[in-house]
């Protein structure tokens, strides 16, 4: 005989907007629900509807819930019940909350990652605010932030939170697993418009290439639109030599990141501040990165209190050539985000390249110079680049060089 | 118990009488004017005092007898030794022991550690309290358990109800971190520091008897004296009036909660680009970790644009007093100490002045400090559509909080309440709050992690913000979005019976609170 209680979800004291419901399914008696709820009056018969709904879906005519909620929003409870369900159940289909319209947008191969803030895939309470903090990427992580016991109803959460939580224009990425969980992950979140996967402990081309093909495959079958980009994370010694390889595994890589923990844990070497350790690994990773044309992405700091060190280190990571960094803490976004878009100087320094440029092509003249400096045309793309960035983060107006290229000639 | 209502000026539905006594009706802001003189205690003469100035007593029965002590009393106590008190109790103790009941209970505000209370609210030695309560109390008075009916006033509203007689203190327990044998008395010094008496001097000038307690006697003069000894009766010395790590916190933090921390940059921001942070500018802040981050934020801005807040009103923080040190900040005038950094700030530096809340707060008089600053930050449990505030109820119907400085500060010139759009599920801004502490035409701006606010009467305000990039939103817009994410809320069911009344700056009631339905 199958087991007949089963338990989801989180309570304790420093538990919020979650909730564990316990579900014991039954011969008869019909559904009781036992509710223990700071917003019992408030919504007490809101959640005991969602929970019949949920539990008529499944089929189950006789049940005891015992629900023990600390605030959690309806996709939250939904998730937690579908997730009890499923342990006792093999259920085929899954109960999808509606896919509300702010989150079906597609993001561009080449959009800015400076920021990607990681969030618990289990912890809801970090959820439902993560798109105030404008990061370029929300990361709903079923890796290494879910205990292995929790790997199941993560999954559900995560996949509920993608069709109810306004991320609010971040690119909507998703950590998976290794192995065969990384596989039933894919299968959740993928027909729910992820836009980025991110490919954990990747240490060969074929490890991109499997969830390359099964994402594709999973995409066949449901038919969604929007593209599903890669961003393998490189966390190991062969991943490192392999990095090229990784880079260029599959037409849907868009940036390939590195993963100092467990970087430096395979090479059996303490990770410090300054970095010597990881300097030629980061470097790697970045020339088979540009190489192939994509995003290198660094490691993320760990320091959420030190706002100091973390621009030194944004600093330090720019200059090797990185284009973006992984935030473990709200906070570290605007930091991250100032540190990787160009400065003042940089932007200054920009426009009068190109204006000098442009200047030089109306006289006819081939050899440039700004101060004593000689300028040749990768010098002119890279300003070029600079200007855009500057005009897309909104730090210099679209206008600004054509009007003082006119107040010059 | 059926008692005749009408509807207020707020459209809320007020009794005519509470504990047998009459009581106006809201008439709106600014629209009660007040009648007759202020009252006057019994006048004493020297002829009953020891001529050597020395008041003491063996104890505080003693003193409490001495007082006359008896049935139907009201005592009055402040707060300033906040979740540390260990005198307040000890007052109830002793009158159960007396045998003395019905009486009134008249803190400036309780804390849980009043929570014993509630068995001699039980027993009948109190009938009612008069005043804030939280936690336990809030919960015991909602659910229909205290004799009386609990009245809940501001801390401006308390010096008014005193000073107008509505409140007659029968014996003001004054508790002090430092006395003298004549019983002046100040909060500071001895082991139980509070920084400020600021909450205790109407209590001591207008009641019949009061009794100073003190664990630190020190000779006369006790200077600068707080409490003045010509109104005090008795002091009493004890061992500890306080347990010193619960009176204030060593330290107050601002919030690390990442949202909290947008809250307080979007409101300092607004601040800014409003044009109401400027050189010159008087502001209040709480002590609340949103607060404190709006102040640090505040702060950063006053530097780099070298400009100076004339001066700002306590409750002060180490926050506060950095801005004061620093050369942000002329002057603190300060009702009440919150950290160690205010308290010795407050003993050391001669700009950070004690400004007792009688003459801070007390809307009747002559004008008062609230209107004066052009920056108040403020919280709330509700708001709703019309921008009616709501700080002793949650949503669910209990009573949870006091009323503070709250209504007091709704005077100030700007008003602007930062506040969560939800917290975990419960929505805080909602269709009708549902106690009306404040209302809207008072509060100005709210401002949520998911967008401003500004109330439609203030067209300035609104034009200055017009093109700041901020996200502005109207209030309804803000409740659409509260109630998508986290469902439309169920009101709380009420029962008729009035449990605690809610007084408006002036003294008339501007709603009530009723008795909680449990199925």
């Amino acid at each position: 005989m199958n087991r007949l209680t089963a338990t989801a979800g989180n309570a304790g004291p420093k538990v919020r907007s979650d909730c564990e419901i316990t579900i014991e399914i039954r011969q008869r008696g019909g559904i009781d629900i036992d509710l223990t709820s700071k917003v019992k009056t408030l919504y007490g018969e809101s959640i005991a509807n969602q929970c019949n709904e949920i539990l008529k879906f499944f089929k189950i005519r006789n049940a005891r819930l015992r629900i023990n909620d600390s605030g959690a929003l309806p996709f939250v409870i939904s998730a937690r019940l579908e997730a009890a369900i499923r342990k006792l159940i093999d259920a085929g289909q899954e109960f999808l909350p509606g896919m509300i319209k702010e989150n079906r947008y597609a993001t561009a191969p080449d959009r800015f990652r400076f920021s990607r803030l990681y969030l618990p895939g289990n912890t809801p309470s970090m959820m439902i605010n993560a798109g105030l903090h404008s990061a370029d990427g929300i990361i709903l992580d079923l890796e290494d932030s879910v205990a292995p016991d929790k790997k199941d109803e993560a999954r559900i959460l995560v996949r509920n939170a993608l069709r109810q939580v306004d991320f609010r224009g971040a690119e909507r990425m998703v950590r998976i697993n290794q192995g065969e969980t990384g596989i039933k992950d894919l299968r959740s979140v993928i027909p729910n418009n992820v836009n980025l996967i991110l490919i954990p402990k990747c240490d060969t081309a074929d490890h991109v290439k499997i969830v390359d093909t099964e994402i594709k495959s999973i995409r066949k079958k449901q038919k969604t639109g929007n593209p599903v980009f890669l961003m393998p994370i490189i966390e190991s010694a062969l991943g490192v030599e392999n990095a090229s390889a990784v880079a260029r595994a599959s037409g849907n890589v868009v940036a390939i990141a590195i993963g100092l923990e467990d970087f430096t844990a395979d090479l059996g070497v303490t990770r410090t501040a300054e970095g010597k350790e990881s300097l030629y690994a980061r470097s790697r990773l970045v020339i088979a990165a540009k190489a192939a044309g994509i995003q290198p992405i660094d490691s993320v700091f760990s320091d959420v209190a030190d706002m100091e060190a973390l621009r030194q280190t944004v600093i330090g990571s720019k200059a090797l050539g990185f284009e973006g960094m992984g935030c473990i803490h709200p906070r570290q976004i605007a930091v991250i985000n100032d540190g990787f878009a160009p400065d003042e100087t940089e932007i200054e320094k920009s426009m009068e390249i190109v204006i000098a440029f442009k200047e030089a092509g109306k006289k006819g003249q081939g050899v440039v110079a700004v101060g004593s400096k000689m300028i040749d045309q990768p010098v002119v793309n890279r300003a070029r680049k600079t200007i855009d960035l500057a005009v897309k983060l909104g730090k210099l107006r679209g206008n600004r060089i054509s009007d003082q290229s006119h107040s010059k000639s | 118990m059926s008692v005749r209502t009408v509807v207020n000026a707020a459209g809320r539905s007020v009794p005519l009488e509470i504990n047998g006594k009459p009581v106006i009706p809201f008439k709106g802001a600014g629209k009660h004017s007040p009648e007759g003189g202020k009252y006057s205690p019994p006048i004493p003469s020297c002829r009953d005092f020891p001529g050597d100035g020395n008041k003491v007593v063996s104890s505080l029965e003693e003193a409490l007898k001495r007082c006359g002590l008896s049935n139907g009393m009201t005592i009055s106590t402040h707060h300033h030794l906040r979740d540390g008190d260990l005198v307040s109790n000890r007052i109830f103790e002793i009158a159960s022991r007396m045998g003395v009941k019905d009486l009134v209970w008249f803190p400036s505000a309780s804390f849980p550690c009043n929570d014993p209370v509630i068995k001699y609210l039980n027993d009948g030695t109190i009938n009612r309290i008069e005043g804030s309560m939280n936690g336990p109390l809030g919960r015991y008075v909602s659910e229909g358990r205290m004799k009386g009916t609990a009245v809940l006033r501001s801390h401006g509203g308390r010096v008014q109800a005193i000073q107008d007689g509505e409140v007659r203190i029968d014996i003001a327990v004054l508790a002090a971190p430092s006395a003298d044998r004549f019983g002046n008395a100040k909060g500071t010094g001895g082991t139980s520091s509070c920084g400020v008496l600021g909450y205790a001097k109407a209590d001591s000038m207008y009641a019949t008897k009061v009794i100073v307690v003190t664990d630190n006697l020190v000779d006369l003069p006790c200077f600068p004296m707080e409490i003045e000894g010509n109104y005090v009766d008795y002091v009493v010395v004890v061992d500890k009036i306080g347990i010193p790590e619960k009176i204030v916190s060593g330290t107050t933090e601002i919030t690390k909660s990442p949202d909290r921390l947008l809250i307080a940059e979007l409101t300092a921001s607004f601040l800014e680009k409003s044009g109401i942070l400027k050189d010159g500018v008087t502001m209040q802040a709480g002590a609340g970790g949103t607060s404190l981050a709006i102040a640090v934020f505040v702060h950063q801005i006053l530097k780099q644009k070298g400009w100076k807040s004339k001066f700002g009103f306590g409750g002060s923080t180490k926050y506060m007093v950095k801005m004061l040190e620093e050369g942000q900040m002329g002057y603190i005038l300060d009702a009440q100490a919150f950290d160690l950094d205010a308290v010795r700030s407050i003993e050391n530096n001669p700009n950070h002045i004690p400004y007792p809340v009688f003459n801070a707060y007390n809307y009747h008089s002559k004008g008062n400090l609230t209107s004066m600053m052009d920056i108040m930050i403020l919280g709330a449990t509700e708001v709703d559509l019309n921008f009616n505030g709501n700080v002793v109820t949650h949503s669910d119907g209990y009573l949870l909080h006091g009323i503070g400085g709250w209504q007091n500060c709704l005077h100030a010139r700007n008003v602007i309440l930062p506040v969560p759009l939800f917290r975990d599920r419960i929505p805080v801004i909602v269709d009708e709050v549902t106690t009306l502490c404040g209302p809207g035409e008072l509060i100005d701006v709210i401002i949520t992690e998911r967008g401003i606010a500004v109330n439609p009467l203030r067209k300035d305000l609104i034009r200055s913000v017009r093109n700041s990039g901020l996200p502005l939103k109207t209030i309804r817009e803000l409740k659409d979005e509260a109630e998508r994410i986290c469902g439309k809320p169920v009101k709380a069911r009420f029962e008729d019976r009035i449990v605690a009344a809610v007084k408006w700056v002036d003294g008339t009631v501007i709603d009530v609170v009723r008795k909680i339905k449990t199925k």
